[in-house]
């Protein structure tokens, strides 16, 4: 369906921690694919092992607890997990860049924020202070900052959230990377900001042409600016459509239950409660025999609780995992 | 016109050239303790550089002879002689830089050495930190003072030395200090922020974590200069220190203890020397590490 080379290749991926209580399978063969140019929306709950999954690609996972035990991670036809520390160091910030959630701590208090966009200009391109310095108040002005030559000489402190974020997405854009990772950027802004900062990556992916994939448990956020959506469930991929399939035929009964969730005002008249899932996320060293999501699975059979579905192809471009999933 | 004082004062404090050290200066400049404290030093220094421009005698000229001994303040010797006949305030002056300087450099270098030890095993942690730490503490389990001696009587009784001495014994705490502090900073977003853009491991520990610290080392260092200051004086009036004829404000307390009912002002001058820079040091010291705070209103 999509003919567009693929860029991140995430084939089996477990990333479990060792903690004093256990194992944790954060990630428990996770499979993702983004092609160059797309925006990919990942969404879970919390724990689901949305972020894990990003830092696995980052090569970040802290080590010890953490430690990707197997799969692949393929980039421009390279596996990631197969890279020294070393070559990682490279890619990260050139070829891969990542913003964070909390634009309040993301940035070094001790220094301006043109010196920290500087930074990560320098670290991978070979040019001197007034280059560097040129290019970072090109990429202020990008993202939208006004008076860049002045907010150059700016601390952290002395910028609002929204514009902290736009500084982290300056730095991260700068040595134009062909992947960009938004780890639930836009949760800890408030709502018109958040909208401001999802318009501006969209707009700078239009422009730069970079593949993004946004991580976040809010289904609004990747609604707007998702082209593919895959939905994570106890560090596995359950579903995987274009945004347009999924909000329109949900087929695993997880995604219908979290659609189901999301308050629809023109369709309410009466005062019934908002339909939730029932459960919880189970424990991660715990996790149930059988589908991940039988406990809580309202059609979940006898088959669902002995036996793990495969992620199987439904339709074309439309993957899930189930093995009664809902008709359209 | 006091609104347009108010407003003249904003636009000063909000102009372009509002930089960090600015910012200290500052914020520095309206903390009172710490103005206590640099005048105090300010004092110090200007009697110190200053005061041999202006009194010039030779600290180590001996008047010689029973009339020469324990002179009180006149005007030929301000602060008076000691026991061989020397001029007290050149040797205050003189006294004064050898302490002063073993007291910067010391601290300095200590707080560098305790810096680099705590950052290593702060950010690695595990083995290194294990291994490092325990170091830190099996120095700091070692009785200083009999081993000082021991030192000071195989390396000979020189300023290096003490300096040295002081360096050896002193850098424990600077790096406990940075180790705590480095294990809380490299769980900072923006460390992790750091390595997505690819910094290096010996990146991030001084370029992203060292400043961090600074604030706290400064201080530390400050209030470092203090104490060497001290330990230089205890060394030098145990005799291991800082040797006679040299004059340092230590072996000066020394010397006079045995003629302290005779001449008790010989222990009153380099006494109140000591304290007043010390006390000094501290005080500033404490405002630093308030000003140096972007997050504290001051």
């Amino acid at each position: 369906m999509d003919n567009r080379e693929v860029l991140v290749d995430v084939k089996n991926l477990r990333t479990f921690f060792y903690t004093e209580d256990g194992v944790v399978p954060a990630v428990d063969g996770l499979d993702l694919t983004i092609h160059r140019g797309e925006i990919v929306g990942l969404v879970g709950e919390s724990g689901c092992g949305k972020s894990v999954t990003a830092l696995s690609i980052m090569r970040l996972i802290p080590n010890p607890p953490g430690k990707i035990i197997s799969g692949e991670i393929i980039f421009h036809g390279e596996n990631l997990l197969k890279k020294s520390e070393e070559e990682m160091r490279l890619i990260r910030g050139d070829k891969i860049s990542m913003i964070f959630q909390e634009p309040m701590t993301s940035l070094n208090p001790v220094f301006t924020v043109g010196d920290q966009i500087s930074e990560a200009i320098t670290l991978h391109q070979k040019t001197d202070e007034a280059e560097a310095r040129k290019r970072t108040v090109e990429m202020l002005h990008l993202v939208g900052i006004p008076e860049p030559e002045r907010r150059y000489r700016q601390y952290p402190h002395e910028l609002s959230g929204g514009m902290r974020q736009r500084v982290m997405i300056a730095m991260a854009l700068s040595s134009n990377p062909d992947l960009l990772i938004s780890d639930e950027a836009t949760t800890a802004l408030d709502v018109t900001i958040q909208a401001q900062i999802l318009d501006l990556m969209r707009g700078l992916q239009k422009k730069l042409g970079m593949a993004i994939l946004i991580i976040t448990h809010n289904l609004a956020v990747v609604a707007e600016m998702a082209e593919t959506i895959a939905i994570a469930y106890a560090g596995k991929i359950v579903e995987n459509a274009s945004a347009r399939e999924i909000f329109k035929s949900p087929r695993h009964p997880y995604t219908y239950g979290l659609l189901q969730s999301i308050p629809k005002f023109a369709e309410r008249r009466t005062n019934e409660p908002l339909p939730a899932i029932e459960g919880m996320v189970p424990s991660p060293y715990h996790m149930p025999n059988g589908c991940r999501f039988n406990p809580r699975c309202p059609f979940a059979t006898e088959k669902c609780r002995a036996e793990e579905p495969e992620l199987v192809e439904l339709t074309p471009g439309h993957l899930v995992r189930c093995f009664h999933p809902i008709e359209p | 016109m006091a609104e347009q004082a108010v407003a003249a004062e904003k636009k000063k404090r909000s102009s372009d050239d509002y930089s960090y050290v600015g910012m200290v200066f500052h914020r520095l400049t309206r903390h009172k303790l710490a103005m206590a404290g640099a005048v105090m030093l300010i004092l110090m220094m200007l009697f110190v550089f200053v005061g041999p421009l202006v009194w010039r005698a030779d600290p180590n000229e001996q008047i010689p002879g029973l009339e020469g001994m324990f002179n009180p303040p006149s005007q030929a010797h301000p602060l008076g002689t000691d026991d061989y006949g020397r001029d007290v305030l050149a040797r205050m002056f003189f006294g004064g830089r050898i302490s002063l300087f073993i007291g910067f450099i010391s601290a300095v270098s200590a707080t560098l050495i305790g810096a680099f030890i705590g950052l290593l095993a702060g950010y690695y942690g595990g083995w290194a930190d294990n291994l490092l730490m325990r170091f830190t503490d099996a120095m700091l389990s070692i009785p200083t003072f009999p081993l000082l001696i021991a030192l000071a009587s195989v390396m000979g009784k020189g300023m290096w030395q003490i300096i040295m001495v002081i360096v050896v014994f002193g850098w424990m705490s600077d790096a406990r200090l940075v180790r705590g502090l480095a294990l809380s900073l490299k769980e900072q977003e923006y460390v992790e922020a750091a390595r997505a853009i690819g910094a290096s491991a010996n990146r991030i520990m001084w370029r992203h974590l060292f400043p961090n610290t600074l604030a706290v080392l400064i201080v530390s260092t400050t209030i470092g200069i203090g104490s060497s200051i001290i330990y230089e004086a205890s060394i030098s009036f145990l005799g291991f220190g800082i040797q006679a004829p040299l004059a340092s404000w230590g072996n000066m307390l020394q010397n006079a203890q045995q003629f302290i009912w005779n001449a008790p002002r010989l222990i009153v001058y380099p006494g109140l020397a000591i304290f007043i820079t010390v006390l000094g040091f501290n005080f500033f010291g404490d405002g630093l590490r308030d000003a140096i705070d972007p997050k504290l209103k001051l």
